[in-house]
């Protein structure tokens, strides 16, 4: 039977993993340990839902409902002194439980803490934008959209940012392969001579250490030298090519074939 | 007009123009000297004036967050090298030290004293860098020449380290490969005591130059809002009145064993980025001065260890690996399958040469981290053109993009 590949995952999967091989968990500390987490949940806590909160390596993690992100941030921002939104993105989630992860980075300089704010999101749905809180959301919502094709509602400007903005799919999806969806691997072709040219020119060779022994254009014949341009045939003689320093070079002899013996077999 | 999803047509041409005022719309980059990089900027003018700005940015997108999810922790590291290539060591360590949080990893003591060495040496060659590239810009011939000069010394004693000179892979999870070698602290001091002379010689050459203070003062002033609601962060954000920098107030590694200040301005102008930055190299060579009796100091308590004991996530030292059949598939174990890091999620700011250089990352528990985000610190300061560059005029361009201390390696990744 052949192995179980999800479709939903085509990312790379190390070749070994030990099936009683259960991971530990990085240690989660209550809340209450820290008190300016405390108090600073006590407060969201007072105003929202919040479904899950935790300490994880010196941070806190607060879970709430998708459709508060923004005045949540607006109180933390406003009343809570975290001032800065440091990073905000997304993590896939699609495969396992049909939906993302968005989270929200923040720093209070003020108090020397950093915050993440977390939600969940399902497949399809848009979170609201908080450009207007933090100007720095402008550019990481375009991101997020761009990689993962959350749409943030309210944006100024909705577009991709990294990627051309006519690129089709979304690169840090975990059913985006690696090495680029077809759309991807026939994009300038497409773009610049159109679909019809594609068997012309064939396929973008990806593979750097490729070697075409029928390409007489290129240095890939070493041994097989023509000129260029000639049309192969693939009976051409091996060329027997010495490379030697005129002046000969310190501790190298000369290469002499004729008297030197020519190991065939590789078993010796 | 509504733009055609799916057309093969080029989507500019959905666009309409409304030609009823006299702006002009002018496309700096992708390819200008002054970019710094692949930066493009959309500039619509009134006569020279801007009135509004639209960066561009992706020319450099290698897709770096996905390279990551398909590798192991450790295979990951030469990568980020390619992110602000004009200070290395620093994205390596930002990655490792949060490798390192997830694990739970304790980094023996002359590891640490030698990643702060490499850390101060990548901020003052990115700084040097910097100031070189800038006053270049502007037209200041001959501080780009000095600057390169004395970065080129800090690169040698890299090189002799690690030897490559820009991309150095020189920190690893858990630890450094190498002790450093028996020149580096003579050279290091060599030219930490030559480096006060070569900073006044700068200063002597800009800080009262005419041209540099006119292209300088009162040009792309960030305020203090502006600079933490873009997220600014490092230098951008203390010449705009906030002293915030996270070795001080949030340190990790031995930064809160040494000795420094943090320069900061609240003028938020060119100028005032001009002198954190040059304040900022001379609290670095302090820093350096300090590490080195540090590094001294481990020699006489003879901690000679550098890479974390952990059998789990970081393989045994060579010796062990070379005599001992349990270290040797366990050193097999983690270069073919690479450590799994527990289940969690971290994310680790550290402060490089640019600003809050951070790695966020989700582990599911396997060989590959889940999700990795890097927050680069350059991004949001080529977000903030699209606010700062409106009023200003075209020259100015080049000054505020020169200041705002942009490597694209790291915005696009």
């Amino acid at each position: 039977m052949r192995a179980y590949k999800a479709k939903g995952d085509v990312q790379a999967k190390p070749y070994y993993t030990d099936r009683y091989w259960v991971a530990p968990q990085v240690a989660k500390f209550d809340v209450e340990s820290d008190e300016v987490f405390a108090k600073d949940l006590e407060v969201i806590k007072s105003k929202f839902d919040v479904l899950e909160a935790f300490i994880q390596v010196e941070q806190m993690t607060v879970f709430i409902k998708p459709e508060d992100n923004y005045r949540v941030l607006e109180l933390l921002k406003n009343e809570l002194e975290y001032t800065q939104l440091s990073e905000m993105s997304a993590i896939d989630f699609l495969e396992t439980r049909d939906g993302f992860e968005v989270f929200y980075q923040m720093l209070s300089m003020n108090k020397r803490k950093r915050v993440r704010i977390k939600m969940f999101i399902k497949n399809g749905v848009a979170v609201n934008s908080v450009e207007k809180l933090f100007r720095s959301a402008d550019w990481s919502e375009r991101e997020m959209f761009d990689m993962f094709g959350i749409e943030a509602n309210d944006h100024p400007f909705m577009k991709r940012i990294l990627m051309p903005y006519d690129w089709q799919g979304y690169p840090l999806l975990k059913s985006y392969p690696l090495q680029g969806d077809e759309f991807a691997s026939w994009y300038e072709v497409d773009k610049i001579f159109g679909k019809e040219a594609r068997e012309e020119i064939g396929p973008e060779i990806r593979d750097t250490a490729t070697i075409d022994r029928y390409d007489s254009e290129r240095f890939a014949r070493l041994g097989h030298e023509v000129p260029k341009g000639t049309k192969i045939t693939g009976n051409e003689p091996k060329v027997t090519q010495s490379y030697q320093e005129d002046g000969g070079v310190f501790l190298i002899k000369k290469l002499d074939r004729d008297n030197s013996k020519v190991i065939d077999d590789p078993q010796r | 007009m509504a733009q055609i999803k799916n057309r093969l047509t080029p989507f500019f041409e959905n666009i309409t123009f409304d030609r009823d005022d006299n702006e002009l719309v002018l496309n700096f980059g992708p390819q200008h000297p002054s970019a710094h990089g692949q930066l493009r900027l959309m500039l619509h003018l009134q006569q020279e004036q801007i009135v509004k700005a639209h960066p561009d940015v992706g020319y450099l997108h290698r897709g770096m967050e996905k390279m990551a999810e398909n590798m192991i922790y450790n295979e990951f590291m030469p990568t980020t090298d390619r992110m602000d290539y004009i200070a290395s060591s620093s994205n390596n360590y930002g990655f490792a030290l949060a490798v390192e949080k997830l694990v739970g990893l304790e980094v023996p003591r002359r590891a640490k004293v030698i990643r702060m060495m490499l850390l101060e040496i990548n901020r003052l060659m990115s700084h040097l860098f910097w100031l070189a590239t800038t006053a270049l810009d502007i037209g200041a011939m001959t501080v780009f020449l000095y600057a390169f000069r004395e970065r080129e010394y800090l690169m040698d004693i890299i090189e002799g380290y690690c030897g490559a000179r820009l991309t150095h892979s020189a920190i690893r999870i858990g630890g450094v490969p190498l002790d450093i070698q028996d020149t580096f602290i003579d050279q290091l001091k060599n030219f930490l005591d030559n480096f006060p002379q070569a900073i006044k010689d700068y200063e002597d050459l800009l800080d009262k130059n005419r041209i540099w203070l006119m292209r300088m003062e009162e040009v792309g002033v960030i305020s203090t809002e502006m600079a933490l609601s873009w997220g600014c962060s490092g230098p951008m954000l203390r010449a705009s009145g906030v002293a915030w920098d996270i070795r001080k107030d949030e340190p990790y590694e031995l930064y809160d064993e040494v000795e420094f200040r943090v320069p900061w301005s609240d003028k938020g102008d060119n100028y005032a980025r001009y002198r954190v930055y040059m304040e900022e190299m001379r609290e670095s060579a302090k820093i350096l001065y300090q590490t080195i009796d540090m590094y001294k100091k481990t020699q006489i308590n003879n901690q000679t260890e550098l890479m974390a004991h952990s059998p789990k996530y970081i393989s045994a030292p060579k010796l062990d690996i070379m005599t001992q059949n349990y270290s040797l598939m366990q050193h097999f174990v983690l270069v073919t399958q690479g450590m799994r890091p527990p289940v969690g999620e971290v994310y680790i700011a550290t402060e490089s040469p640019k600003g809050e250089l951070g790695y966020f990352i989700n582990s599911q528990g396997g060989a590959y981290p889940y999700r990795l985000k890097i927050r680069a610190p350059s991004f949001w300061h080529t977000g903030i053109l699209t606010d700062l560059l409106p009023g200003h005029y075209i020259p100015d361009v080049v000054s505020i993009i020169g200041t705002t201390n942009i490597v694209f390696g790291e915005v696009d990744r």
